[in-house]
């Protein structure tokens, strides 16, 4: 197994806090040399799996926290976010997000779902477990480019 | 993280200059101004966007929340201002084929960055 760095951050699950989460990831990510460009796609797709966690929390009427574990490697950052909130299914989730399509009619914008989407196309590798809650789990590694040619498929197709 | 949402009436049009951060703490204060006014009929409005530091899909949902209710009461929504990276976000979420964006003109060359 390779060496690798691990810091961690509890929040309370409430969004006050999530830009302090994404203050830290942003932090972590200039430290380990990620451009500008990744370190941007960094705290958003960090930011949708935060908000998620607070609030399938807050729905929960808990006083629930969400731990946000870094695990720092030489060529990547590896992002753990759990709640102990409520469960969603990512498969049917995933069913309904995806790229608004130019044709679809205004009625059928979706204002949620939006996050995953997100997630997936801002990070190389994002996987889901379920087991007391739901974690996260986003890797984006070191001078990766596939969040660009993601941009150019999308303003291509 | 902060947000501050200011209105000038211009010209019968609604211009609000957006500064800050958009993230799901500040998104509830930008979706409150913004509903006060999108009922209106006809309305003409323009979100200024060009010092918003920060922007996830808590930002684009309050958005397309507007951009729809707008729509429905014969209005238009013109979104200004975008630099690369706000543009970007609107860009892989399609959003930016359906909402009528104009772009920061100086950003637009400086891609290398």
């Amino acid at each position: 197994m390779q060496p690798y760095d691990y810091i961690e951050i509890k929040i309370p699950a409430k969004a006050q806090y999530v830009g302090v989460a994404r203050l830290m990831i942003s932090g972590i990510a200039s430290r380990l040399g990620f451009t500008y460009d990744d370190i941007e796609d960094l705290k958003i797709a960090s930011s949708e799996a935060i908000t998620n966690a607070v609030q399938h929390a807050y729905k929960e009427e808990e006083e629930g926290e969400v731990v946000v574990g870094c695990a720092l490697f030489e060529d990547r950052l590896e992002i753990m976010i759990a709640d102990h909130g409520e469960s969603f299914d990512f498969e049917e989730t995933k069913k309904h997000i995806g790229p608004y399509d130019e044709t679809a009619e205004v009625e059928f914008l979706r204002e949620g779902g939006l996050g995953l989407y997100l997630m997936e196309t801002l990070m190389d590798e994002v996987k889901l477990h379920h087991e007391e809650g739901v974690t996260v789990f986003m890797t984006k590694y070191l001078g990766g480019e596939r969040g660009e040619e993601d941009v150019k498929r999308t303003a291509n197709s | 993280m902060n947000l501050q949402v200011e209105l000038l009436e211009q010209d019968s049009i609604q211009y609000f200059k957006v500064i800050g951060e958009i993230d799901a703490f500040t998104a509830p204060i930008l979706r409150e101004r913004l509903t006060a006014v999108e009922g209106t009929p006809n309305l003409q409005a323009e979100l200024d966007l060009s010092e918003v530091d920060y922007m996830d899909s808590t930002g684009l949902g309050v958005f397309v929340g507007f951009y729809k209710a707008v729509k429905a009461n014969g209005g238009h929504v013109k979104i200004t201002g975008l630099n690369r990276r706000l543009s970007r976000l609107f860009e892989i979420t399609g959003l930016s084929e359906i909402i009528d964006i104009e772009k920061k003109e100086s950003e637009d060359h400086d891609a290398t960055i």
